[in-house]
């Protein structure tokens, strides 16, 4: 079971989290014209990266924020977490 | 009357406290601090079981977790547990065993026919011989495999015993308490690292109690207790016996399992039979020493053959001989030790080495004794059906492939040892890659992934006081990361005996015209010859070898096998052993039982239960509950001798011609308030929000971006700035964390923050043509005329003193209201309704009637908004605006989503009016439909409808309304039913709505 830093409130079990996905998907901006497959690439498709990945996760039994979580996904190693409006590398 | 093989004043057991107990229906006796196993191994007990698939006569083999062998089905306190370790099990007063695997009888099995027809269950014998015809897999493969192939007997039983969980944390861990784990403990706790031992066994110091040392003077075990009463002792120090730490999970979480109440007889009431712990450590040392590897040769699952260190074990810490002629078999020194205390307590083995002429410390203590030695021998064939009583023995050549000579000489017991295993499983399950280490022969720890390091004989070290140095260090560098202090404990004086090499022999040849089976894995039965077979056939990766043969695939998860199947795979293949490489180590290393992995989170602990301020009012009204998501809601209210249909349809009635009173209590409630909440509704519903005036309500649909429904209900603007939200009982919990996320990530420019207050608010609906009438009583100083209080209006109120909210909403289709309080006074609310209410023939309605009140309206809830379904589907097409953007939005215009024949919401009755259609039936066209039959929609929400007094059924078929008028069939496979149905309007009742209006 994971151990993740959470930024407002410090390590905590997985338990406590919600998986949020990819970090780097955008949402179209609203009103902007967006063919059929640039909405479902945003909808829909997603990388299954091998090695490090940059993830949402929700502390829905904590602070319930959202934050960034930079994780490998072979050795589930967490190199970095961050609040959402921080830049992480 | 005694044990006939229990020695005197030998062992750790308490010859004061005398425990009877069964096995197979016959009374034995043993004593406290026996295990099930040496208790009836102190009664010449030997034939314990039956094997897995030839059903041979099976006994004990090791002394401890290694056992393949003696799994026995258990009853004690009213509770029957199968697949239990007879090598484990503590004795205890009234525990009652019996046999597994057998049948009618351990003593005569008729599945031991198998036995003679060994040739039909060859390696793959599942693949091959249970494939074809299929027909044959219900009537006789499956029925024959299930009694054939059974271990024990699940209990179908409830049970009854007291599970728990426990979480924990500390700076060390350390896995077992042989010299490796107390001196690593010792010394983390000595620099003031929080420092939990545990020890599998019911006594601490592992090898320490068996191995003839001395460590300052002390004997091992004396060591082991000045050791431990010093760590209990300390407050930073958790010490617990009975514990096996089973899996090693991501980030240092170890999972353990705890045998707190098992071996107490007269346990208080809130003592847990088991326990689970999950243990976050910073760093783990893995001390969980070694298991001993047994030599192949022919029959060599007799009953009888044991491991050398088990025989050992029994003798030392139970005081019990396996035999008193006993045969030793071995390739290295250890089993010396073990020959050495047969000699000692008067019984004369005779030892065969595999090697030639060896010397060592051992070797010569061994002839001092007069021990008989017979070098470069070894055992071809055991000989005894339920028990060993004779052996082939042979002196190998010089290549050692075949035999010199062969003698036939008389034995009761024979105690093998080829070497030993570290046990690597947990270091393996961290993700430590091992290596194969070619002194040892053997996988040992290499290069770790988390924070752990094995100590001692799970890291290959065998020398005594090699071992204790590394634990002092270990344990202190661990620690230090931690406290930042170091501590340097004097390495203690040892006394051991020292070992020579091993001889790398493991599995004896068999001679010409010999064909004795050779068993690798017992508890599979897997044989020499299956893994010739199935590398025969070509199987090449020791993955597949290990799924054909079903090698080390059993409960003890080959722990005795493994290697030997390994090395026999890389003989045939004529590979090192690394080429061949190991197979994945999994947890559990031994098993747990359901019971401690559900914990407390059974029955209605399962989740926790909700339940509104007005619980005890249904309570005492024959409220019959049902479960809403974690809400426990009434479903209706019983008078009398009614059903659930005859309850529902009079408060549904009810409802229609005078007023009713539901607890809206549980529907989820958000406040939003922020600068920017009205464009962040705008942006979350489907229809427009940003004109909504102070004091009104909307009706809201909410999407997912793939355009599929997520919630509906209605949103209310308090104040300018401030919106009370109200989602579906079911969806809360996901709409709060849905609005967070597009809050914090996808706009947090927008000022708006949102919270629950499902729990801040109990809440009453008050519905029907009289609701009005009993309000203007409720709230005598308030308008509540049409035009005063219209539909969708929203005003604070002074409820008898207490501040309410009121709203003109309907879920029910008729005139409503809803009326919200402070949770507090949610209780006062009700009974004053109920109260006033009198005079009108108010009638409180539970979730049934309030589900037929929205299912002959055509309101759409939980089985519509299934997340299959966007708006048009539902006939929801006008609440979608065309003016401005929304989550969603761009999905709606994709092709799939806008063509004509997709499924759409209809109503259905059944063409006899009679008949009630079960939710979740299909619907087809032709009465006389084959499989597989084209499904036109199916069936959502069914109710017996007040209004025309007919089943009627919200139903989503493709072609929607066009279908309205035609006449279809409504099939329940799985019910057998197939109902004519007509389709209808899904807006039953009031299809202009003019009720909530009026
Ligand atoms: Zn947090």
């Amino acid at each position: 079971m994971l151990h993740i830093k959470c930024p407002y409130c410090g390590l905590r079990s997985q338990k406590e989290f919600s998986y949020g996905g990819d970090a780097n998907v955008k949402r179209p901006k609203l009103n902007a014209e967006v063919t059929d497959k640039e909405w479902d690439d945003f909808v829909y498709m997603r990388k299954s990266p091998k090695g490090h990945h940059l993830e949402l996760w929700h502390h829905t039994s904590g602070c319930r924020q959202w934050i960034k979580v930079k994780r490998d996904t072979i050795t589930h190693e967490i190199y970095q977490t961050a609040k959402i409006e921080e830049q992480i590398s | 009357m005694t044990n006939p093989y229990r020695l005197e004043n030998v062992g750790f057991i308490n010859r004061d406290k005398k425990i009877s107990f069964k096995f197979n229906g016959k009374e034995y006796f043993g004593f406290k601090g026996d295990t099930l196993a040496s208790a009836l191994l102190s009664n010449g007990i030997h034939l314990v079981g039956r094997s897995f698939k030839y059903h041979r006569p099976r006994g004990f083999f090791g002394a401890g977790v290694d056992e393949p062998n003696a799994k026995v089905q258990i009853e004690l306190n009213g509770y029957s547990e199968p697949n239990v370790n007879a090598t484990e099990i503590e004795l205890v007063e009234g525990i009652s065993a019996t046999s597994q695997n057998c049948w009618p009888s351990v003593n005569f099995d008729i599945g031991a026919i198998n036995n003679l027809l060994n040739r039909f269950f060859p390696a793959g014998f599942y693949y091959k011989t249970f494939m074809w015809p299929k027909s044959f897999w219900y009537k006789i493969y499956e029925p024959f495999i299930r009694k054939a192939a059974g271990l024990g007997v699940a209990s179908i039983e409830k049970d009854n015993e007291r599970y728990e969980h426990k979480y924990e944390y500390c700076d060390l861990l350390v896995t077992g308490s042989g010299p490796a784990g107390l001196a690593s403990a010792f010394s983390a706790a000595k620099s003031g690292a929080r420092v939990i031992l545990v020890e599998d066994k019911p006594m601490f110091g592992g090898s320490l109690l068996t191995d003839d040392v001395t460590i300052d003077n002390l004997s091992g075990k004396e060591w082991a207790n000045k050791i431990i009463s010093e760590l209990e002792s300390m407050p930073n120090v958790i010490t617990r016996k009975r514990s096996q730490v089973f899996g090693y999970y991501d980030h240092n979480m170890v999972a353990m399992f705890e045998r707190t109440g098992d071996h107490l007889n007269n346990k208080s009431k809130y003592t847990p039979r088991q326990r689970l712990w999950y243990i976050r450590a910073k760093e783990v040392i893995l001390s969980t020493g070694s298991i001993e590897r047994p030599i192949v040769f022919g029959n060599n699952d007799t009953p009888g053959i044991f491991l050398s260190s088990g025989a050992k074990e029994y003798l030392k810490l139970y005081g019990v001989l396996v035999g008193k002629k006993p045969l030793i078999f071995t390739n290295n020194d250890s089993a010396y030790e073990t020959a050495i205390e047969f000699k000692k307590n008067g019984i004369s083995p005779i030892i065969l080495d595999t090697r030639e002429n060896h010397e060592s410390d051992l070797i010569n203590e061994s002839k001092n004794l007069g021990i008989e030695i017979k070098f470069n021998y070894a055992v071809i064939a055991a000989h005894g059906y339920k028990k060993v009583n004779s052996a082939t023995i042979g002196k190998l050549n010089n290549s050692k492939t075949g035999f010199e000579n062969k003698e036939k000489i008389n034995c009761d017991c024979i105690c093998v040892s080829g070497f030993w295993t570290p046990s690597v499983h947990l270091a393996s399950q961290s993700g430590n890659k091992l290596k194969y280490d070619k002194d040892l022969d053997a996988f040992i720890p290499n290069v770790s992934k988390q924070n752990e390091v094995s100590v001692g004989a799970a890291n290959g070290t065998f020398n005594l006081k090699e071992t204790i140095k590394n634990g002092f260090q270990k344990g202190s560098s661990l620690s230090q990361k931690v406290t930042g202090k170091e501590v340097n404990l004097p390495v203690p004086q040892t006394n051991e005996k020292k070992h020579g090499k091993h001889d790398k022999f493991w599995c004896v040849p068999l001679p010409k015209g010999n064909n004795y089976k050779r068993f690798v894995d017992f508890q599979n039965d897997v044989a020499v010859s299956d893994i010739e077979l199935a590398l025969r056939e070509g199987y090449r990766s020791i993955e597949h070898v290990k799924r054909y043969t079903t090698l080390g695939m059993a409960t003890d998860q080959g722990k005795t096998s493994n290697l030997n199947g390994l090395q026999l795979v890389s003989n045939i293949e004529n590979k090192i052993v690394p080429e061949v490489g190991h197979t994945t180590f999994r947890p559990p290393f031994t098993p747990v039982t359901i019971g401690a992995i559900v914990g407390r989170e059974t029955g209605h602990h399962y989740m926790p239960t909700r339940k509104s301020p007005m619980h005890k009012w249904h309570k005492d009204n024959n409220a019959v509950f049902v479960d809403a998501g974690v809400w426990l809601r009434p479903r209706y209210y019983k008078v009398g001798n009614e059903t659930l249909q005859d309850a529902a349809k009079r408060e549904a009635e009810n409802v229609r011609k005078n007023v009713g009173v539901c607890d809206v209590t549980t529907l989820g409630k958000i406040d939003i308030k922020g600068p920017d909440s009205a464009e962040f509704l705008n942006r979350v519903y489907t229809n427009a929000w940003l004109k909504l005036p102070v004091g009104k309500a909307r009706y809201g649909l909410m999407l997912r971006e793939d355009g599929m429904l997520l919630d509906d209900g209605t949103t209310t603007r308090i104040s300018e700035n401030h919106y009370h939200m109200t989602t579906t009982t079911a969806q809360a919990a996901n709409v709060l964390t849905h609005l967070e996320y597009y809050l914090q990530v996808v706009w947090p420019e927008l000022k708006v923050n949102v919270v629950s207050s499902t729990e801040q608010w109990a809440g009453a609906a008050i519905a029907g043509p009289k609701s009005r009438d009993l309000l203007s009583k409720l709230l005598p100083t308030e308008d509540v005329t049409n035009d005063g209080f219209a539909f969708m209006h929203y005003k604070e109120v002074d409820f008898f003193g207490v501040k309410a909210r009121l709203f003109r909403i309907s879920f029910s289709g008729e005139l409503a209201y809803e009326i919200n309080v402070p949770s507090d006074s949610g209780l006062f609310l009700w009974e004053k309704i109920i109260e006033v209410g009198k005079n009108f023939n108010l009638q409180p309605y539970g979730t049934e009637a309030l589900s037929t009140l929205r299912i002959e309206m055509g309101h759409v809830a939980g089985p519509e908004l299934d997340g299959r379904t966007i708006p048009s589907d539902l006939s929801l097409d006008g609440m979608i605006s065309k003016k401005k953007d929304f989550i969603g939005k761009r999905s709606l215009s994709k092709k799939d989503f806008i063509k004509p024949e997709r499924q759409k919401i209809v109503g259905i009755v059944p063409v006899d009016k009679k008949t009630s259609i079960p939710e979740g039936s299909h619907l087809v066209d032709d009465k006389n439909f084959k499989l597989p039959a084209k499904k036109l929609g199916h069936v959502s929400s069914s109710c017996w409808s007040v209004e025309y007094n007919n089943p009627f059924s919200l139903a989503i078929v493709a072609g929607g309304k066009t279908m309205i008028g035609k006449k279809l069939f409504a099939v329940a496979p799985l019910k057998t039913s197939s109902i004519e149905v007509e389709v209808v309007s899904s807006h039953y009742v009031d299809p202009k709505g003019e009720r909530v209006r009026s």
